[in-house]
């Protein structure tokens, strides 16, 4: 299957319907909660508790003996917000740092996850078959009430968001700030935590614990290159994380054996490569042609500087001097003199070259600006 | 107990020595999540290293991992001197992304490769007894155990040259660069063995749990000492109980024996995270509720200082004045008049002369801010920290 026929099945084929927008749903609310997540330099908060979660599934398993996606979930819930409460406990309790209270937390309770489905595999219950779906993730067995689901939960996400906009804001740029303005910052904090770990929960089925953290990241990384306002760059990760869903879906579609949640994570991880590069006030690319161009212009503002020196010691300002002149001297090419030519600093007349008054004027503010500039 | 039992135990409590050597260093450095990452990433590199060696215990495969490993760790450097995103980010973008490349590699050749990611992520330390080393066709024991024992000699050789080093650049970067110790080559160097550490261990306990491996009897022994080399000799010893009883729980419970190795670690970090003498919650808490009186007997002894009249100092009138429930206002008053710091007569507290003296140095060292003056006050009365 081709892209193209992707696209034309999009709109018939019931099944990558779903998946499709169940992917791209995703996306947009691990980008919207993991901007928040990034800001507050969490990012690897989502880590830990998409790991965390596994014994949730199998305790809420090895209790209700079903395989109802909603109460799995909810056991994955309450043992990643335990995880959470954890990590937060452990830093400011005692003398361990957030790296390794997060590194705790994401094994320890993995393993326990692990021992919990080793040990319900060998249980004699037909019904267990599946439950490391959760490990790696499975677009593919998404049906219409988890993308219902799903879109629930953005969509409480997003009221909550929005009415609680300029708490969060103010949270993640100056916590001080917001505690001295008598809000509850203790409340805000958990109820981000508490969403963060909801969209990780949400995205356990799809993409698996181990990927999670990068769907929560990439987009965010990626949208904060565009932007330093806090509502675009939110809305931003949104729909780039809804783009790598709905692109991961249609190139793990279109091939075989191309597992859907790692697609869709190097899609993402894609996103954020072009950001990194191209991004117009951050990006690497343009970031080095400024660079070189205020070196060039450096450059430009030393050759005139020597010609002023020289020039100082004629009576008239615009007496022809040779090129030459200029060879014990690194910093001209013929294209800084053209350019000086263009600015009009100097004349230009076969290997001869003379100041002009602009030039004079220009170099004699060069180092201390008594003119202003426009 | 039969033999591949004792085997299976050898080559875990191997894998956990190896492991915790590594950790103690990382942990103190504040780069644990750095194992996380090395673990995940080395996944491409084993699947490459498999389509070359075509077998999972080749040195070959071991040193091509590695350096995926080594490669993780340069570009989340490389991505963070940038200033384009934070070192966190930088990691959580750089090892799903590799990870994601090996699942992917792996699934495209699914049919030429002996190699899954759930082996690779859990391992299957009952299956490592299986491989056998044949030295001159003589059978040697388990290739994984072999394979440890060479990692560990080496780590405990570079430990035994680098002591000196690694410690003062964990702990003093400046100093040790003055010292003329390079920290970039202490750096890589301690990243090089992690990651040869985390290849080696990956197929008997899993990557996912060498990081458990790694922190967690690190920062169990972080909370018992502070000397590095007591820390290194407890941590390894919590990897390797935890790493034999494991076996037992697991063979108890018939389940995966890496899961039950990590839940023992778990365990015993959730015992020692709680009753740690110094460093413990309990002992936390217990020192924070200590300190919270102690401020309240300085304020409750400031405010008798600053009020002459009768009428302030009686004994109820306190109780609202300052506002503190019955219980607490009950246990500061008994602890100032067992320190003999106030008396009572006809429920009117006044300051003794050694409550007169305490309080005059304490609004000194409140007004100065300089420790010296509050330093000898913990030795003079016996009521501070308990």
């Amino acid at each position: 299957m081709s892209i193209t026929e992707y696209f034309n099945l999009l709109f018939t084929d019931y099944t990558l319907r779903t998946i499709s927008l169940g992917t791209a749903v995703l996306g947009a609310i691990c980008g919207m909660l993991g901007s928040f997540a990034v800001l507050r330099k969490q990012s690897l908060l989502g880590d830990a508790i998409s790991h965390a979660a596994l014994p949730g599934i199998a305790i809420a398993f090895l209790i209700t003996g079903a395989k109802d996606t909603n109460i799995l979930l909810l056991g994955a819930l309450v043992s990643g917000l335990i995880g959470a409460f954890w990590i937060r406990g452990m830093i400011s309790k005692t003398h361990l740092k957030s790296d390794t209270a997060l590194g705790l937390v994401l094994s320890l309770f993995f393993g326990f996850g692990m021992l919990l489905l080793t040990y319900i595999q060998k249980q004699p219950n037909a019904n267990q078959a599946g439950l490391d779906k959760y490990l790696f993730g499975q677009a593919a067995t998404l049906v219409e009430s988890d993308v219902i689901l799903m879109l629930l939960v953005t969509g409480i996400a997003l009221v909550v968001v929005l009415l609680f906009w300029k708490e969060f804001k103010l949270l993640l740029f100056d916590q001080d700030y917001a505690n001295t303005l008598g809000f509850n910052t203790k409340f805000i904090d958990i109820l981000i935590t508490f969403f963060i770990v909801l969209a990780i929960v949400i995205g356990l089925q799809t993409v698996g614990v181990v990927l999670m953290s990068a769907m929560l990241l990439a987009p965010a990384a990626a949208a904060r290159q565009w932007t330093s306002s806090l509502a675009v760059m939110v809305f931003l990760a949104a729909l780039i994380g809804a783009f790598s869903g709905v692109f991961g879906t249609a190139i793990s579609a279109s091939q075989d054996n191309l597992s859907t949640g790692p697609v869709i994570v190097l899609v993402a991880s894609f996103f954020v490569v072009v950001s990194f590069v191209f991004s117009p006030t951050r990006g690497l690319l343009f970031k080095q042609i400024r660079l070189i161009k205020n070196r060039r212009d450096l450059q430009l503002k030393k050759t005139l500087q020597f010609m002023y020196g020289i020039a100082q010691t004629h009576e008239n300002i615009d007496h022809p001097h040779t090129i030459r002149i200029l060879n014990n001297f690194q910093g001209f090419t013929k294209k800084s003199l053209r350019k000086m030519e263009e600015n009009q600093w100097i004349l230009l007349n076969k290997q001869q070259w003379s100041l002009t008054l602009k030039g004079f004027a220009e170099a004699q503010n060069l180092f201390n600006q008594q003119t202003q500039h426009d | 107990m039969i033999n591949p039992q004792i085997e299976i135990q050898l080559i875990a409590a191997l894998v956990a020595a190896a492991c915790a050597i590594p950790g103690v260093f990382l942990v103190l450095r504040k780069m644990a999540l750095i194992s996380d990452a090395i673990s995940h990433s080395i996944l491409p590199g084993i699947v490459l290293g498999f389509f070359i060696t075509q077998d999972l215990n080749s040195p070959l495969l071991i040193i091509l991992a590695a350096g995926t490993g080594i490669i993780t760790v340069v570009l989340v450097e490389r991505i963070q001197k940038t200033g384009l995103v934070k070192e966190d980010t930088a990691i959580g973008l750089v090892f799903p992304a590799l990870f994601s490349i090996g699942v992917l590699l792996i699934a495209k050749n699914a049919n030429d490769i002996h190699l899954d990611v759930d082996a690779v992520l859990l391992g299957e330390l009952a299956f490592a007894s299986f491989d056998r080393f044949l030295l001159l066709g003589i059978d040697a024991g388990p290739k994984a155990a072999w394979i440890m024992g060479v990692i560990l000699l080496i780590t405990l050789s570079l430990l035994y040259l680098f002591f000196k080093e690694l410690k003062v650049s964990t702990f003093d970067v400046g100093l040790s660069s003055a010292l003329g110790f390079s920290p970039a080559i202490l750096h890589y160097g301690l990243m090089s063995v992690s990651s040869i550490t985390v290849v080696g261990a990956f197929d008997a306990v899993g990557a996912i749990l060498v990081v458990a491996l790694m922190i967690a009897p690190a920062a169990a022994a972080y909370l018992l000492t502070a000397d590095l080399k007591k820390m290194l000799w407890l941590s390894v010893c919590f990897g390797v109980f935890a790493a034999i009883s494991g076996y037992w729980l697991a063979h108890w419970l018939d389940a995966s024996i890496a899961g039950s190795i990590t839940t023992v670690l778990g365990l015993v970090f959730l015992l020692v995270y709680f009753f740690a003498p110094q460093k413990g919650l309990l002992s936390v808490m217990y020192r924070q509720k200590q300190q919270r009186t102690e401020v309240s007997l300085l304020t409750f002894l400031l405010h008798l200082n600053n009020h002459q009249e009768i009428e302030e100092r009686h004994i109820n009138h306190l109780r609202e004045h300052i506002n503190w429930q019955q219980v607490k206002a009950n246990t500061v008053v008994e602890l100032a008049i067992d320190n003999n710091l106030i008396t009572i007569t006809n429920e009117v507290i006044s300051l003794t002369t050694k409550g007169l003296d305490f309080t005059q140095t304490a609004l000194e060292y409140i007004i100065t801010n300089k420790n010296d003056k509050i330093e000898h006050l913990k030795d003079d009365f016996f009521l501070f920290r308990g």
